[in-house]
């Protein structure tokens, strides 16, 4: 960032200040807080925007997320109709007027299959972001400020994970068709979208728990911490009130990336059969069930699911990309 | 030197340990029951728990552990449940056929990445890095299965068309009548190109990154105001010096390699580790998954420590701390 850019947000956040004073009668500390976190958010948006290619990406994840959301309206086509002779007279038909992405070998719109199939991609990347950064924060928290066994546990546990192939390790638990959390209670199985949700969260959180240990390590060490511990405060204030927002933007980066790779990762895992059956729809199993369409000319039903996976990764990615720079301008070369 | 290497391979013994409890657990606690394996084909409704004692699967948990492990350092990893065949001499052939896929696949990405990330670096900022910038991004983005598939389609069925010949230019799946470079090249061009996509996107950020720090240093300053060529000063000095850090790098990415190359394996119908692996995960095979995932392990915890240990070399410091 420039130094004319600097000056120019200074003087931003400083308007927005007076403004609020302007407007409010009573001014309180409470206000005044307010209004300095409102503009610090407005400066990082007003930073995203700047970064062209993630402000396309986001509009392109907005607008995929919005057409997987009203499938069921704007869907042309019953995505799993009963396997009627008028339905299964129109198999195979290449993309067209009536059916963008063309139908598949049982006369089905391929486009309606394909947005129920991001839907449930979308679900599974939002679900394990949130997941996975909830445990890990947690983790990763304690870890971080009470250093102790728990930290101890975390990084031993994270090396022995590291050590073993992550995607031989998720196939063999997506296998499991009755999982328990410990023989305790019953989760439900890897076939099911919140039974994916969990296993690839419960088994993906460990990066997360790491990033925010890290930053625990160096906060803890700065004065601002001390003044706090000095004023009195305990360890739950501290975390909550000086480190964790300290730590907000490594998070949100990485919880953003988290989404693209559990969407690669659960089309990956359902392109090898395993997570949801058909005739439950996925970006991955759509692409297994086309496999030996290679080389024919139905191989559009390949072609289009996957370059729909590839945009909604790689939007992610960018806009992780973006919030990057927008959230820590100074880590930028 | 010596004592900085007999610590790091001390220290990896007990990690070992540790994974293979782990892998134990997993596979026997979420994997299909080996003796009802044995017994599908068994109408003897006693076959399930006669075969139980028999394979020791009556034993507390931490007992077969112990024996399982006492029997896998001395060499005897047992037999498949499905063929009967020798689960060492099957890991031993699967684990030849992958490291031929894996050199190729690195030396080709390593060749590509340092190539790209050094010109980025050298360019940084111009139309042609931001360029090799979004391939990095569309390389990290990319679904391998489905790369795989749209290769086989484009370079294997459409340009033999385009081409206009019955011969197949690149093949899809291993060509067994075929003998000599040339055949290998035709069959080893499209797996490598797979793997080796996520590969050189990772590794060309890391080139490009490591090479411009060197870039910004003072003795590169100094060698230029001496009178070298920026060329020179480039690929002599800047290229050995950054060298270092994407050589661990690619040292830790190989040994993951080992276990990691499943998708490429079955897209390719390649035999291999990740084939191995798929089919006993199919059969339920315990006894091969158990090895196999040590096996995997033990890969890469070698080539963790030789990375930790080529930093050492590279780099004295590291030694002392």
């Amino acid at each position: 960032m420039s130094s004319f850019d600097e000056h120019r947000q200074i003087r931003e956040s400083g308007a927005a200040i007076a403004g609020s004073v302007g407007s409010t009668a009573l001014i309180d500390e409470a206000t005044s807080e307010l209004v300095i976190v409102r503009s610090q958010w407005r400066s990082v948006a007003r930073r995203f925007f700047h970064h062209r290619v993630a402000t396309l990406a986001l509009l392109i994840f907005i607008l995929l997320a919005l057409a997987a959301l009203g499938a069921s309206f704007i869907s042309p086509y019953d995505p799993n109709p009963p396997l009627t002779a008028s339905v299964l007279s129109s198999a195979r038909e290449s993309p067209s007027a009536q059916h963008l992405f063309g139908t598949d070998k049982l006369g089905r719109d391929q486009l309606s299959r394909i947005l129920v199939a991001l839907g449930q991609s979308l679900q599974v990347g939002l679900g394990v972001a949130l997941l996975s950064t909830i445990i890990g924060v947690t983790v990763g928290s304690l870890a971080g400020f009470y250093r102790g066994w728990i930290d101890a546990l975390l990084m031993r546990f994270t090396d022995l994970f590291l050590v073993l192939p992550a995607l031989a390790v998720l196939l063999i638990a997506a296998k499991n068709p009755e999982p328990s959390f410990f023989g305790l209670f019953d989760l439900p199985p890897a076939t099911s979208t919140e039974g994916m949700i969990l296993l690839l969260a419960a088994l993906g959180w460990m990066p997360m728990a790491r990033i925010v240990r890290g930053e625990y390590l160096s906060l803890r060490e700065r004065e601002f911490v001390e003044a706090a511990r000095a004023a009195g405060a305990g360890g739950p204030r501290i975390i909550l009130r000086h480190l964790l927002p300290n730590s907000v933007g490594p998070i949100v980066v990485f919880a953003t990336l988290e989404v693209g790779l559990a969407i690669l990762t659960e089309a990956t895992l359902s392109f090898l059969g395993a997570g949801v059956q058909i005739p439950a729809i996925s970006l991955g199993n759509l692409i297994a069930d086309a496999e030996d369409t290679v080389g024919t000319d139905l191989a559009y039903l390949i072609l289009f699911p996957g370059l729909v996976l590839f945009l909604i990764v790689l939007c992610a990615n960018f806009i992780g990309d973006g919030l990057r720079d927008a959230l820590d301008p100074r880590a930028r070369k | 030197m010596t004592r900085y290497v007999g610590r790091r391979i001390l220290a990896a013994i007990p990690v070992l340990l540790l994974a293979s409890l782990l892998v134990f657990v997993l596979v026997r606690q979420f994997g299909a029951d080996p003796a009802r394996t044995r017994c599908q084909q068994s109408r003897d409704l006693k076959c399930l728990a006669r075969t139980r004692v028999q394979l020791g699967l009556d034993r507390p948990l931490p007992v077969q552990y112990v024996d399982f492990m006492g029997d896998f350092v001395q060499g005897d990893w047992g037999t498949s449940e499905r063929t009967d065949q020798s689960v060492a001499e099957s890991i031993g052939i699967a684990l030849g056929e992958t490291a031929q896929l894996a050199f190729w696949g690195v030396a080709f990405s390593s060749v590509v990445a340092i190539s790209v990330g050094v010109y980025s670096a050298n360019k940084a900022y111009s139309p042609g890095d931001y360029f090799f910038t979004g391939l990095a991004f569309a390389g990290i983005a990319m679904p391998t299965f489905w790369f795989g598939l749209i290769c086989i389609n484009y370079l294997t069925f459409h340009l033999k068309e385009l081409l206009n010949t019955n011969e197949v230019i690149f093949f899809s799946i291993p060509n067994a009548t075929g003998h000599g470079a040339i055949n290998g090249f035709r069959e080893l061009a499209l797996p490598v190109l797979v793997l080796s996509v996520q590969l050189v996107a990772g590794w060309s950020r890391y080139q490009r990154s490591s090479m411009l720090d060197e870039l910004d240093s003072d003795y590169i300053r100094t060698a230029r105001s001496k009178g070298l060529t920026r060329r020179r000063v480039v690929w002599k000095h800047g290229l050995r010096n950054s060298l270092g850090a994407l050589v661990t790098v690619i040292a830790i990415d190989a040994g993951a390699l080992f276990g990691g190359l499943i998708v490429t394996e079955r897209v390719f119908s390649r035999p291999g580790m990740g084939t191995l692996f798929l089919n006993a995960l199919g059969n339920g095979d315990s006894a091969v998954l158990i090895p196999w995932m040590i096996v995997t392990g033990v890969f890469i915890i070698i080539f963790n420590l030789f990375a930790d240990i080529l930093y050492g070399v590279l780099d004295p410091r590291v030694r002392v701390a």
